[in-house]
């Protein structure tokens, strides 16, 4: 069977439930139903759920470029891929993830399990992102001797 | 750990027992996690993602698990062994298909995998044959523990467990419960009862997960959101409706039985007698017609074969065990051909040795 929207053949098959008695059966390569499963909801929330206005455009443009300085994603790629790159993500697009959690959960706020060892280990999360910025600059400057001892303390707090 | 044991067992999830089994198929619980200090898989780099293979895999052999855990590394696998695999639900598509480095660890009763470097760093598994979740989450949730010790998971305390994806964000759980519901869709209120789901955020897949199509009429039930309910919240409101689509499926066939016996018979035994005969059979034939005869044996309308060898037939005729037990690979027709006459000789010697 062939891709509905390009001639690939389709590999996954999807029946969607529009609402009463209205079900559509889509026939899609792994490409388009990545698209077709990621992009409308991205389009629906996030960008569009931004404050209008005045120079909105350009509050788009700046957030689409906007960078995580830990793992060097631009928020332009969330939006074409659905995917964050890295845990610091999450505090970098903060107000703009918000919106969107509420629209894919109802809420925004985890209530369930924590890890166990939490109470200590806090410190050592904000440490640890430091220490990622730390070590992205140092390999930037091409450090190196610099950049193993951070990645060596990484590894300490990561195992401790 | 030899693949080719698998393939003389059909796993724990078509074991075909535990409670409520003439319906539900297996209960699975997966959890998403991260390691704190790497980059998401998605934006690791091959050097990355064998760090963090090289740091899982190392913690994972010391868990205090029995029995072992053993690690198959992906890309030292052949497409063939991949497959089979995925067939066994043991790894997803996306695994199968990634690239670098990436791998899946496994208890050899198959009821626990983690995989490595998938979308997310970790993705533990827990299945059980029938309906139960609660046993999977328990399961689920000691190994959790055990790895939390030796991981710094990334977590906040806003968000919750921290993923790639923000649909799995907060507890990074999916609890899914397969079910086997032939005549609901016979009696055409199968939409209805998906629609009362969705109204409840409960996803409804096909017997592959995400995008895959309902075949052999299997149907996967799962949560949806992640995040601001608790897992306990999170079971509970799949395990109370579970019971009611059971009871509406053994409603749904008695009053087939009932309306219609003839006309059930006749289909249970035209399923029996094809996959008795045929010369040429595809997958997805195959899978509805043992699903009618997988029907037809709950309702005691054919007692020539039992739930555990129908189960095991599903999983052989698949592409990747069908090629297994040949010991070839084979072209589409090949293992058209190769299916039918694997049916044939299995229900012969099932028909004349019935247990």
């Amino acid at each position: 069977m062939k891709c509905q929207k390009c001639h690939n053949a389709a590999t996954l098959h999807i029946t969607e439930i529009l609402g009463e008695d209205q079900i559509e059966e889509l026939h899609l390569c792994e490409a388009c139903a990545h698209n077709h499963l990621y992009e409308p909801q991205q389009k629906s929330t996030g960008i569009k759920a931004a404050p209008s206005g005045h120079g909105e455009e350009i509050d788009e443009a700046g957030l689409l470029n906007r960078q995580c300085e830990v793992c060097g994603l631009k928020f332009v790629d969330f939006r074409n891929t659905g995917r964050l790159g890295c845990p610091h993500d999450y505090q970098e697009f903060h107000d703009e993830l918000t919106p969107l959690l509420e629209n894919i959960h109802g809420e925004t706020r985890h209530c369930g399990k924590t890890p166990r060892r939490l109470p200590h280990s806090k410190q050592t999360q904000s440490e640890l992102i430091q220490l990622r910025k730390q070590l992205l600059q140092a390999v930037n400057k091409e450090a190196y001797e610099e950049a193993a001892r951070i990645r060596d303390r990484i590894r300490q707090l990561e195992e401790s | 750990m030899n693949l080719d044991s698998l393939t003389h067992t059909s796993g724990e999830w078509l074991r075909g027992s535990g409670p409520e089994s003439d319906i539900v198929i297996s209960s699975r619980i997966r959890l998403a996690r991260n390691l704190a200090a790497f980059p998401f898989t998605n934006r690791a780099s091959n050097g990355q993602k064998a760090e963090i293979e090289a740091l899982l895999r190392e913690r994972v052999a010391k868990l205090e698990l029995e029995p072992k855990l053993s690690y198959l590394s992906i890309p030292a696998l052949s497409s063939l062994d991949r497959q089979l695999l995925v067939e066994r639900q043991l790894i997803s598509r996306e695994l199968a298909a990634a690239d670098g480095p990436r791998g899946v660890a496994l208890t050899p009763q198959e009821t626990i995998s983690l995989m490595v470097n998938e979308e997310d760093h970790l993705r533990l598994q827990v299945m059980r044959s029938g309906y139960s979740l609660e046993e999977a989450w328990q399961e689920i949730d000691r190994v959790d523990d055990l790895l939390e010790q030796r991981i710094t998971y990334a977590f906040s305390e806003e968000f919750g467990y921290l993923t790639a994806c923000p649909t799995n964000v907060g507890t990074g759980m999916r609890a899914s419960v397969m079910l086997h519901l032939p005549a609901l869709e016979y009696t055409k209120q199968i939409e209805k009862v998906f629609r009362a789901l969705q109204k409840i955020n409960l996803a409804v897949r096909g017997l592959y997960g995400e995008g895959s199509r309902a075949s052999g009429h299997f149907y996967q039930i799962s949560n949806q959101i992640t995040l601001g309910k608790s897992e306990a919240n999170i079971l509970n409101e799949i395990q109370s409706v579970i019971p009611q689509i059971i009871t509406y499926e053994r409603q749904a066939r008695l009053s087939w039985l009932r309306d219609n016996r003839q006309g059930l018979q006749d289909k249970i035994a035209r399923a029996y007698g094809t996959l008795c005969s045929a010369t040429m059979m595809t997958s997805e034939e195959t899978m509805d017609l043992l699903s009618a005869v997988r029907l037809g044996i709950n309702l005691h309308l054919i007692e020539e074969i039992t739930i555990p060898t129908v189960n095991e037939l599903f999983i052989y005729t698949q592409p990747a065990h069908l090629q297994k037990l040949r010991g070839t690979s084979l072209d589409g027709e090949e293992r058209n051909a190769a299916r039918a006459s694997y049916l044939r000789q299995r229900l012969r010697e099932a028909g004349a040795h019935p247990n």
